[in-house]
């Protein structure tokens, strides 16, 4: 049994359905995300579970228990808002321990365990200071500590990485996964930034328009997307209009209109006639001066723009056909920063067991 | 003249130029409607009477009248325990009519600041039409509403009855008078306390309800002490003016009832020794000024709000 169940959630708001008959499991200890654009029902499916809205069908449970009639103030889940909601008028050292003096724990623990919450965030220096004396990074700090000093069944976490700036944001990334990791409290995260999505999550729901999309691991969220959106939402890709012409334990040989036949690697339920799409990720696309032997697949083309980032150039190929495709070559060589001009007649390729079909379009 | 003008000194002139030009008009009105008129009593506190009315010369006239300056009047007060009394009543009433409207207008000024943000003005101008029309209009409504014909007293008077207690008279008595403070006031009490309540964000309430605090707890943990600038100058607003009200308890309070804002009137318009009165005033201005201090040390700024 899963600790935090949703089944069948739907909340309208008029005749507005923010979230659609969502379902999903979150197990203990986990580090679940919740990934989607913006006004995709992310922090009402949030707000639901911490219990101060109610779905208008479906049930959420926690260790089995319905939470219908369990107002937020008796939940054993906090939210660690993305404002932080620290309370201005108390010190650092009384927000964090807000928690457990709702909870009347006795004074000397209260002290030992507001210690050692203080120690977790490295903030013991700070506990007198009130919030309007702290940066970005110590206010998400305290608002962390005092959403786990209690240690709820589940801490939930809306973008709370949103208002930091982005150096911050990655340190803070880091520590988060330390914590969640040390702390070992199952935590849901709300994001709509697929990297962040990525590095921290253990698994991912993609939501789109109040459902989810896709729920999976992170590695697999990117590289078997299952559909369109997917693909398009979590990093580059390109997506080329496929129909299946065979299938076989070898992989699927794909018509694609212009390109004729390509190759991809087999999925086990696509069969001869379906139609989707072929998605490729840039960094699986190569770019050459000859035609690369080793690659099942491949089409002469023309550079057409190219973007330095640094480790990497992303390239833009334009195939005879019209088609455009992004390849990304890593710049290992120092001091280069590319190794074709657009103009440059290349051959753009790509293994047989690279890509990935797509079954819904 | 050479050269441009260097702008890192002409920045901090026209900052300053600023300054005064923004400080100066307050400082000026402060000078002259405040200060002057304050030193002009704080003189007076320490003349004679003239004879008829008014106050003696300072400066010997050379007619054989009363001059110069005095602690008589200071002396006076000290001299008879009335006036203690009726400055401890008058303060009683100014806590208590504070008080009051402290209760009554949380309620209402909470409300106002949830109510639908195009619902609010409408619900401010509500609040403080009443001024539209006179003061002493409104007071003397009082006196027919409280009257002991009116259905106010009846209920009451029956009520008593019901437990064998003799009826009593609403009207000319302490609780007429707190009445009559209090509706003139609320006005005041509320709208610091909207303006304070309005601001809070609401996602803080979420936060105390998430991290296990009932709906008492939010309010007194989170509501409450943040909103207590707003308890504080709606207090002062409430309580000062309180202490210098004389035409309410004239009105509702009958002859018994003298407060010292009564007591200082009388002086300057009934028994017409003005330097009595002034040296009331000063004491009264002294006894307000040691309440506010200790009220801003116990309300002394901690965290930001
Ligand atoms: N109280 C409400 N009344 C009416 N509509 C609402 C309410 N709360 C949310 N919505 C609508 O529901 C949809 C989902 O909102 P939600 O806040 O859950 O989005 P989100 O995924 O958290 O987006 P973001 O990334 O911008 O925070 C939005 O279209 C929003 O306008
Ligand atoms: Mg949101």
């Amino acid at each position: 049994m899963s600790l935090l169940e949703i089944r069948d959630v739907t909340r309208r708001f008029g005749a507005f359905e923010a979230v659609k008959e969502v379902s999903f499991g979150v197990e203990g200890g986990e580090f679940f995300t919740l990934l989607g654009p913006s006004g995709c029902g992310k922090t009402t499916l949030l707000r639901m579970i911490a219990g101060f809205d109610l779905p208008n069908a479906g049930r959420i449970l926690l260790d089995g228990r319905d939470l219908a009639d369990t107002p937020a103030e008796l939940r054993p889940i906090h939210t660690v808002f993305q404002s932080f909601a620290l309370f201005p008028h108390l010190t650092v050292a009384e927000n964090v321990a807000f928690p457990l003096r709702m909870a009347r724990v006795p004074d000397d623990e209260l002290k030992r365990r507001l210690g050692e919450a203080l120690d977790m965030v490295h903030l013991a220096d700070l506990a007198d200071h009130y919030p309007h004396e702290l940066s970005g990074g110590q206010k998400q700090r305290v608002a962390l500590a005092r959403g786990l000093i209690n240690r709820p069944r589940l801490l939930l976490l809306d973008e709370p990485l949103g208002a930091l700036d982005l150096k911050l944001r990655e340190e803070m990334q880091l520590e988060l996964i330390k914590l969640q990791r040390e702390v070992g409290i199952t935590f849901i995260f709300v994001t709509h930034s697929q990297p962040e999505a990525l590095a921290l999550s253990h698994r991912i729901a993609v939501m789109r328009d109040g459902r989810v999309e896709q729920l999976d691991e992170p590695s697999r969220i990117y590289g078997f997307p299952v559909n369109r959106f997917v693909a398009d939402f979590i990093g580059n890709c390109n997506l080329l209009e496929a129909e299946v012409r065979a299938a076989d334990e070898g992989g699927l040989r794909l018509a694609v209109a212009g390109l004729g036949e390509v190759r991809a690697p087999p999925d086990g339920v696509s069969k001869q006639g379906d139609k989707g799409l072929l998605a490729l990720r840039p960094e699986q696309v190569g770019v050459a001066g000859e035609a690369d032997p080793a690659w099942g697949n491949r089409f002469p083309g023309t550079v057409e723009d190219f973007l330095y980032i640094g480790d990497v150039t992303t390239y833009q190929v334009r195939l005879d056909n019209g088609f455009r495709l992004q390849a990304l070559l890593p710049n290992a060589a120092a001091g280069r920063a590319r190794f074709f001009d657009p103009g440059d007649r290349v051959t753009v390729g790509w293994s047989g067991a690279a890509g990935h079909y797509v079954r819904e379009t | 003249m050479s050269g441009k003008p260097d702008p890192r000194h002409t920045r901090p002139r026209g900052a300053r130029l600023t300054k005064w030009v923004v400080t100066a008009p307050p400082t000026l009105f402060l000078l002259a409607f405040f200060l002057a008129p304050a030193l002009i009593v704080l003189v007076a506190s320490f003349q004679y009477p003239g004879e008829f009315g008014g106050l003696a010369p300072i400066t010997n006239p050379g007619d054989g009248r009363e001059h110069g300056l005095t602690l008589e009047n200071y002396a006076f007060f000290f001299s008879d325990f009335l006036f203690a009394e009726i400055f401890v009543k008058s303060f009683t009433v100014a806590a208590l009519s504070t008080l009051a409207c402290l209760v009554l207008a949380y309620p209402v000024a909470w409300l106002i600041a949830r109510s639908p943000r195009h619902h609010r003005d409408l619900l401010v101008l509500l609040v403080i039409l009443p001024f539209a029309s006179n003061f002493l209009i409104r007071v003397y409504a009082w006196m027919i509403i409280l009257g002991p014909q009116q259905a106010v007293a009846q209920a009451v008077n029956g009520v008593l009855a019901l437990f064998g207690l003799a009826p009593v008279n609403l009207l000319f008595s302490p609780f007429a008078v707190l009445v009559g403070m209090v509706y003139v006031h609320l006005p005041f009490m509320i709208l610091p306390l909207y303006t304070n309540l309005e601001k809070h964000d609401p996602v803080l309430l979420d936060a105390a309800q998430d991290l296990g605090a009932n709906a008492w707890r939010r309010f007194w943990r989170v509501t409450w002490p943040l909103s207590l600038p707003g308890v504080f100058s709606g207090s002062a607003l409430v309580f000062i003016p309180v202490l210098g009200m004389f035409a309410v308890p004239d009105i509702l309070g009958g002859t018994r009832d003298m407060l010292i804002g009564n007591l200082i009137k009388d002086q300057f318009l009934g028994v017409r020794d003005w330097p009595f009165g002034a040296a009331l005033s000063i004491l009264l201005t002294l006894a307000v000024l040691v309440l506010a201090g200790l009220a801003a040390w116990a309300a002394r700024p901690r965290g930001a709000t």
